[in-house]
């Protein structure tokens, strides 16, 4: 009986052999799909049971998003200080949802799996510390975010303030209303989570959308600083004559093309052209300059950019196709199928503030360990390399938004904060005559020491309907945050 | 070479090549390696508690009391009643043992956590793990001490085979009330707790099955036709090996219990084999397995489900009865991956029936492959020793029952682990001495008594009665001389092999 037996044992061998075999497959060979299958929660709760980085202001730390210890499983609660104002800022983290914004962009570093970390985990565990995540310093001036949000939110206004130091690129300010409070959607109840997400995305406002980066718009007349800019690069002066009529038709169509209200130019010059924003005068520039040269001005502009982050991805501005001369005159004043982000409209501004070179926008200024020390500090660079003009003709083409902020009303006009601006009124919708227009706004101050340039947009007219253009709503948005930024420095 | 008479000798014997040798009991061998799992369950209650960063409390001294006592006196018993028994059998239960309790302590904690999160207050398994212990250690002693010799089970081999056959089949008939949890008709519900008949019925049916083969075990060596030079059975020998997988059918079918199906036709099919030495029957029952497992598969949707989650539980996740668990135990295996998260430091929790049926991922998560490994190769070890010891005893009942139990933990964790894994489809039957719960506990620790009875026969020096080489006045009992062709010639004091011709 032995022999079976004996038998009987190397089956024993084999069946465990071949749990040890499918061990290995399962534990070395799969391991890692098993591990990172979105379905398996315990990465995810580890991560967040550890003490997430903060992310602070630039003055004096505030911080934006920092956490609370619980003692519930999660450990740690993500909090954020006036969470709305803030939002297009931070984002949001949430356990059921991900996270969002900045706390995606930088959620390696901040919840401490970055390799830059390494060295301070490793002194963790042997220190016994926990290990934590590290913190986000980022360039936002609180002092402007706060203007700039409570003068669209107590108007009540759907669209977006950006406001950036020309000379750096550093976002002083990133505003996008209706807003929504990323603390709900980091609540460690459940169901509190799943009903603000419910309320966020059902709200037709799309308080989620982060109008600054992630929606592009026409920009009307504010695009107006780029054929300008074309224009001046290509040989024309301020006082080149323009045509001042009142309306053009469109080659090879017999759709006419009208200056605002319908009315004749009040000058003949390009730089009065720009002061009264005439659209017969532009439309006819951009049709002579021809598409490539306008591209060429445009891109260095970084219009045209689709791999821009700050860190988070800016979705692309374009001008469209071009396709006939038409739709160069249409895209010269800003309409047809040119699209600008509020950041890149912001941009137009600064680029003309810094001499005709545009800084790449960012928004974190460093990155620092738990302990605050430094890992790594930001500094500026230039957006695409390229002049978009040169200082000459920025010096000529700042002179000529000085005159456009002299002709443009609304409130909070102050001329000790010597803004320079351009102003836009943009038609948008499938009837754009019945459409209430977008009122757009981009300026920087003060004009001989540019230290803020914003730009603002207010969608479909704010609270002027039809009757709204960009000086009338948008502008004094604007200056308010001018002014606070202005105001501290 | 002439020596005097020794005192080992006895029957007259006065010259002696090959004194019976006193063989090493090795119950220090056994002390040590008890005192080694302890040492090693200890660290790993410590690091549980560490981990879950609760300071150390009286609790893991009261498990630690608890679990030396226990084994102290499993370890005293077997020094008196079964002092030849095998030592690494012992320890290795004790270590499977101590880490389940580890783990299912760990469980608790986890739940308790989540309980006091929601507002509520969790029990926990482990005490009553522990008080399942000490009953499994009052029955193990029992069995010491009652069945001195395993041979005299044989005795009672059909009256085993009908309270095993009742046991298996009560659940089934009682009403579902009574009999049913979660989907499972194998349990016998009784007021303030739970006991799973089949866990008992296996054992029971074990010894049933050896007796009965080992009395008749010539009529299944007998061959049949033959057929392309194989000797095939008689179709009237099918008997038994029909009624096992009748029976099985029947678990499967009245039960919905596929584990246990499985487990007992390995069983019967592999002690068929060893009592009868003939391939054929492997053959034959693998046939039969194949072919019921085929109908099982069209007839019953439970089984397709099972299939189904077995081929890829991340494409069933999210059905009713789906590969959720199986996909969360996965992913508990995978995120431990080689070494795992540690003791405490993971979330085995995390998957439904963690302390239960994928105990083994749990392990698995937090101890990682090497430690997954271990505790599979301490069951080899295990198997392997009580295979040894059927090896060494003399006796074929005993032969036949060694084997059978050593296989049915190799066979078990087979279907659990390998269900755990992936390896196989999932069907739930216990992790020995790992896994929460009674019944099993209970059950296996009365195949561990029975293991060292076998193994304490195999290693007992021989009633020196019996002289080695029989003398001319050797009683006339000694029938087996009779056998002999040519009856010994040698001289006493002859050196073997000198003059054997």
């Amino acid at each position: 009986m032995n022999t079976p037996l004996r038998k009987v044992g190397i089956t024993m061998l084999v069946m465990v052999s071949l749990l040890l075999a499918n061990a290995t497959y399962i534990q070395v060979v799969r391991a890692d799909d098993y591990r990172t299958d979105g379905r398996n929660s315990r990465v995810l709760l580890d991560e967040y049971s550890r003490e997430r980085g903060k992310i602070t202001a630039e003055e004096a730390g505030q911080v934006l998003a920092g956490v609370k210890p619980t003692d519930d499983q999660l450990r740690f609660l993500r909090t954020y200080s006036d969470g709305p104002m803030y939002a297009p800022v931070t984002g949001y983290y949430s356990v059921l949802y991900g996270a969002g914004g900045l706390e995606r962009a930088q959620d390696e570093f901040l919840n401490g799996s970055d390799p830059r970390l390494l060295v301070r985990r490793l002194s963790d565990m042997i220190t016994g510390r926990d290990p934590r995540g590290g913190n986000v310093r980022l360039t936002v001036r609180p002092s402007v975010q706060e203007a700039a949000y409570n003068a669209m939110t107590q108007n009540g206004y759907t669209g977006s303030v950006v406001a950036l130091d020309p000379k750096t690129g550093d976002i002083l300010a990133m505003v996008s209303t209706p807003s929504y409070d990323p603390g709900r959607l980091a609540s460690h109840d459940a169901e509190e989570q799943q009903e603000a997400w419910k309320q966020f995305s059902d709200d037709p406002g799309n308080p989620m959308l982060n109008r600054a980066i992630r929606e592009n718009y026409p920009p009307g007349s504010t695009f107006k600083i780029v054929t300008t800019a074309a224009a001046l690069e290509n040989g024309m002066s301020g006082d080149s004559q323009v045509t001042s009529d009142s309306n053009i038709t469109l080659p090879g169509t017999s759709t006419t093309l009208e200056n605002y209200g319908g009315a004749t130019c009040q000058g003949s010059t390009l730089a009065e052209a720009l002061k009264y924003s005439c659209n017969t005068a532009f439309a006819k520039i951009a049709g002579d300059l021809g598409k490539e040269k306008l591209e060429a001005t445009a891109a260095n502009f970084g219009i045209g950019m689709d791999d821009l982050e700050i860190p988070m991805g800016v979705v692309p501005s374009g001008l469209g196709e071009l396709e006939s001369e038409a739709a160069l005159y249409q895209s010269g004043i800003g309409q047809r199928d040119v699209r600008l982000t509020p950041l890149q409209d912001a941009l137009l501004a600064a680029t003309v503030a810094n001499d005709g070179v545009a800084m790449k926008p960012q928004l974190v200024k460093a990155l620092l360990a738990p302990d605050l020390s430094t890992i790594e500090e930001f500094t500026p660079e230039e957006l695409t390399g390229e002049a978009a003009m040169s200082a000459e003709n920025a010096q000529t083409l700042t002179d000529m938004m000085i005159q456009s902020e002299s002709n443009t009303s609304g409130g909070g006009k102050d001329e000790s904060l010597k803004i320079a601006s351009k102003t836009g009124t943009a038609e948008h919708g499938t009837d754009p005559k019945a459409t209430p227009p977008h009122a757009w706004y981009t300026a920087f101050a003060p004009h001989d020491d540019p230290k803020i340039a914003v730009a603002v947009i207010v969608e479909s007219g704010g609270n002027r309907g039809l009757a709204a253009t960009g000086g009338t709503v948008a502008a004094e948005i604007a200056r308010s945050t001018i002014s606070a930024a202005l105001g501290g420095g | 070479m002439a020596q005097p008479a020794g005192n080992s000798g006895a029957g007259g014997q006065q010259y002696t090549t090959n004194p019976p040798r006193e063989l090493p009991r090795r119950r220090g061998t056994e002390l040590w390696l008890l005192a080694f799992a302890a040492l090693i369950v200890t660290s790993a209650f410590i690091l549980v508690q560490a981990n879950q960063e609760q300071e150390l409390s009286w609790s893991i001294v009261w498990y630690g009391l608890a679990y030396l006592a226990i084994f102290t006196v499993a370890h005293l018993a077997v020094r008196r009643w079964a002092p030849y028994a095998d030592p690494l059998i012992l320890p290795c239960v004790a270590l499977l043992n101590g880490l389940g309790l580890v783990m299912i302590y760990r469980i608790d904690l986890a739940n308790a956590q989540e309980a006091i999160s929601v507002g509520e207050t969790s029990t926990g398994s482990a005490p009553r793990q522990v008080l399942f212990t000490v009953a499994a250690l009052i029955l193990f002693l029992g069995v010491l001490i009652v069945v001195k010799d395993h041979r005299t089970l044989t005795r009672y081999a059909y009256t085993f085979g009908l309270v095993g056959m009742a046991a298996l089949a009560l659940p089934a008939l009682l009403p579902s009330s009574l009999s049913e949890v979660n989907g499972a008709k194998v349990w016998l519900k009784l007021p303030g707790f739970s006991i799973q008949p089949g866990e008992f019925a296996k054992i029971l049916l074990m010894i049933f099955f050896a007796a009965f083969l080992v009395a008749k075990r010539d009529l299944f060596m007998t061959a049949g036709k033959r057929i392309l030079g194989i000797e095939l059975p008689r179709a009237r020998d099918l008997g038994p090996i029909i009624i096992a997988a009748v029976v099985c059918l029947g678990i499967l079918v009245f039960q919905r219990d596929l584990g246990t199906a499985l487990l007992f036709f390995g069983i019967v099919l592999v002690m068929l084999y060893v009592a009868t030495e003939r391939v054929i029957w492997v053959v034959v029952g693998l046939s039969m397995f194949l072919v019921g497992a085929m109908i099982a598969y069209q007839l019953f949707t439970h089984v397709q489900q099972r299939v189904a989650n077995w081929i890829d539980p991340l494409a069933t996740y999210d059905d009713p009865g789906g590969g959720y668990q199986i996909a969360q135990g996965l992913f508990g295996l995978g995120t431990g991956g080689m070494f795992g998260t540690g003791l405490g430091a993971g979330r085995p929790e995390t998957v439904p029936e963690s302390n239960t049926d994928f105990i083994s991922a749990a392990l698995g998560e937090e101890l990682g492959f090497v430690g997954l490994s271990a505790i599979l190769l301490v069951y080899l070890i295990l198997a392997m020793r009580g295979m040894r010891s059927a090896l060494a005893v003399r006796d074929t009942f005993g032969k036949l029952l060694g084997g059978g139990l050593s296989f049915a933990i190799v066979m078990q964790i087979f279907v659990i682990i390998g269900g755990v894994t992936k390896l196989i489809p999932m069907t739930g039957v216990t992790t020995p001495w790992l896994s929460a719960g009674g019944s099993s506990l209970l059950a296996n620790y009365i195949l561990v008594a029975l293991l060292l009875r076998i193994s304490d026969t195999a290693r007992r020096p021989q009633q020196p009665v019996k002289p080695k080489a029989p003398l001319p006045q050797a009683p006339l009992a000694e029938a087996h001389t009779v056998m002999v062709q040519r009856p010994p010639q040698q001289h006493p004091g002859a050196t073997e092999g000198g003059n054997t011709l």
